[in-house]
């Protein structure tokens, strides 16, 4: 906690100053680029970054919570946003520390980073992508990582959402309709290509949980789609 | 989309011939009535899907006689001191705000199978078009002699969970310095197969803190037991000497008990105990026997749709049902639930019948942080419920993927239990 007080109050002598400096006062930005790889399966940042599980984080620094057009959020976020919740550096360390302290009812499953330096790098990461758009960076080091190579005909299925909803019966034994996680991960409002890549990179054991590469053994191209169909739809309960 | 479609004509074409009658019988009726008999996995969850999913289509009475359903699965968490006694509490509110679903606190005496109607404790009596019966387990009387009902605050059961679980754990906690525990375990099939041993690492932790010198004794049937590698690695672990096993090579299988002077007494030989944990045989709860629907101990069921054998107008979940692979556990019944849900749907309204799926996953906590898993998934074929596959935890695993296995199975639970409940 110390460290980052420390670090906001760096952040707040460079106000002024263009983002990669600022960035270099938060931490060590390459470091946190790699770090970013633990985000990326479901946030983009960076040129062309777009909404996926979660919102894109294209100037996140000063941006009001739940306030990316476009992306649904749960009601918890929309709630600390109508609050006057507003992403800054303590915000943003705060929450990626431990999501669910700063926010109970988030949807982001994501245990936390606890250590203070990685967090001031990812920061300092994402920093550059905020302020001024000139400085984001041309090179797309942040796509999000494709853990399954799907032929564009398994992508396109349309899945039938009803039977997606008898299927997914069966998902919500563990993941909670309501998007809430309390050690299993939502999978409520994903996004269809998101869930289909997902559910592939377990079938095809690329994901390594083993109950869920179970589960996807079984499931055919279709029943996967459907499943997909289905909880991209799913409001909160 | 259209092999999807493709892939259900199968399906649908099962469920055709259960169509047409529904349709001109639901005209002269009204509303389709269902009674489901038993809260817990099976029954709570067949409830609320069939509610949920008819949209108010279908007449939904669940007949339950506690006002607070306390889960069974998550009880020896509680003994271990991991969970506290009311977070294993339910109430059945949700189940009649949100879903409409008529919740009535009774027991069920009686069926009635030409006339379609279950007989309740307080004499009222509800007509069904389908009844769902899942009412977990009964113990087999006389199957540890020395034992019945009378004796269980002597020598609690603590598997059905509530007031004997406390009992249980607080003899556990008062037990004298150096003190015995013993548990006669169950024969097989019972009620979720790596509960006795989880039960075993929950106490050894307790004592641990704070008796160490006490031991733990357990008398078990069966030659081998659910999970066996994954605990007995956990307890030379974390528990050096304090357990003992004597399995059916040893006498495990001849015990009788004395809850008067608490002793057991082992092929023959007599051994004084402090606590004494009886886990008796099991089989289907009482209804299914006065429903006459059991073959016996347990109540045989269709895979496809979970229908009794003997009563195309009755399903059986979870527990009670003899199915073929899948355990006895709160999830498998649960997942039979949805399947059933969709049956009696179908069968009832019209509504689109889609292929059985089964799966089961049952969490295991042997120490602090040091959760073990194991799970499989089912598919129905016309002799049983078949296994298609699985998987279980590995011995010597990273500790760090033991704890994030304890972290998984409390969002399980706290998933399950949206699931049932609401």
């Amino acid at each position: 906690m110390r460290g980052s007080a420390i670090l906001f109050s760096l952040l707040v002598a460079a106000a002024g100053a263009f983002p990669a400096a600022a960035a270099e006062l938060i931490g060590d930005a390459e470091r946190g680029r790699e770090l970013f790889r633990q985000c990326s399966g479901c946030h983009e940042v960076g040129p062309g970054a777009r909404n996926r599980i979660g919102p894109h984080l294209n100037g996140i620094f000063g941006r009001r919570a739940a306030s990316v057009d476009g992306f649904f959020y749960s009601k918890a976020l929309r709630r600390a946003g109508a609050d006057g919740l507003v992403w800054h550096l303590d915000t943003l360390d705060a929450y990626i520390a431990n999501p669910k302290v700063l926010v109970s009812g988030t949807r982001m499953s994501y245990r936390g980073m606890k250590n203070a330096e990685d967090r001031a790098d990812l920061l300092a990461y994402l920093r550059q992508f905020s302020d001024n758009p000139r400085d984001i960076p041309e090179a797309d080091p942040t796509a999000v990582r494709r853990e399954v190579e799907l032929a564009p005909d398994v992508l396109a299925i349309k899945g039938d959402p009803e039977y997606g909803e008898y299927l997914a019966s069966e998902c919500k034994t563990c993941h909670q309709a309501s998007g809430r996680d309390d050690g299993i991960p939502s999978i409520t409002m994903w996004p269809e290509e998101d869930f289909v890549i997902a559910m592939h990179a377990y079938k095809q054991k690329l994901r390594p949980h083993p109950v869920m590469q179970m589960i996807a053994e079984r499931l055919s191209n279709e029943e996967i789609a459907a499943l997909a169909a289905y909880f991209a739809t799913l409001k909160e309960e | 989309m259209k092999l999807n479609r493709r892939t259900f004509i199968g399906a649908s074409a099962a469920a055709a011939s259960a169509l047409a009658a529904p349709t001109v019988w639901g005209a002269a009726h009204g509303r389709p009535k269902v009674v489901v008999i038993g809260g817990g996995a099976g029954g709570a969850t067949a409830a609320r899907y069939i509610a949920k999913d008819s949209d108010g289509g279908i007449d939904v009475t669940l007949v339950e006689p506690t006002r607070k359903y306390y889960t069974c699965f998550f009880s020896n968490l509680y003994l271990g001191g991991f969970r506290d006694f009311e977070s294993l509490g339910h109430t059945y509110g949700k189940l009649a705000s949100d879903y409409g679903i008529n919740v009535v606190h009774d027991w069920a005496v009686g069926v009635d199978r030409d006339a379609r109607k279950v007989t309740l404790a307080s004499g009222a009596v509800l007509d069904y078009d389908r009844l769902v019966i899942s009412p977990g387990i009964d113990f087999v009387e006389g199957s540890v002699p020395g034992w019945d009902i009378n004796a269980q605050n002597e020598m609690p059961h603590a598997y059905k969970a509530g007031s004997q679980t406390q009992l249980l754990k607080a003899q556990v906690e008062n037990m004298r310095e150096g003190g015995l525990f013993a548990m006669v375990a169950p024969p097989n099939p019972y009620r979720c197969p790596p509960g006795p041993y989880e039960r075993v690492s929950m106490v050894a932790h307790v004592l641990k803190a704070k008796n160490p010198t006490a031991k733990i004794l357990i008398l078990d049937p069966k030659e081998k037991f659910s999970k066996q590698a994954l605990f007995e690695e956990g307890w030379q672990k974390h528990y050096p000497g304090m357990i003992e096993r004597i399995g059916p090579d040893f006498g495990g299988d001849k015990v009788e008990v004395r809850p008067d002077s608490m002793e057991v007494v082992i092929d023959g030989e007599v051994q004084k105990v402090d606590v004494c944990n009886v886990i008796p045989a099991q089989k289907a709860g009482r209804i299914c026997e006065l429903a006459g629907i059991t073959d016996g101990r347990w109540a045989p069921v269709v895979p496809h749709t979970m229908q009794s054998r003997m009563d195309e107008n009755i399903h059986v979940l979870g527990d009670a049902s003899a199915q073929g692979d899948m355990p006895k556990s709160g999830f498998s019944a649960n997942s039979q639930a949805k399947v059933c849900a969709t049956a009696v749907r179908g069968a009832l309204t019209g509504s689109k019948v889609f292929p059985a799926k089964f799966s089961n996953t049952c969490w295991s906590l042997v120490a602090t942080d040091d959760g073990i898993k194991v799970g499989a998934t089912y598919e129905a074929t016309d002799e049983k419920i078949a296994s298609t596959g699985g998987f279980v935890s590995q011995t010597g695993e990273d500790p760090e993927l033991r704890k994030r296995t304890y972290e998984e199975s409390l969002g399980w639970y706290a998933g399950i239990t949206a699931d049932m409940f609401g």
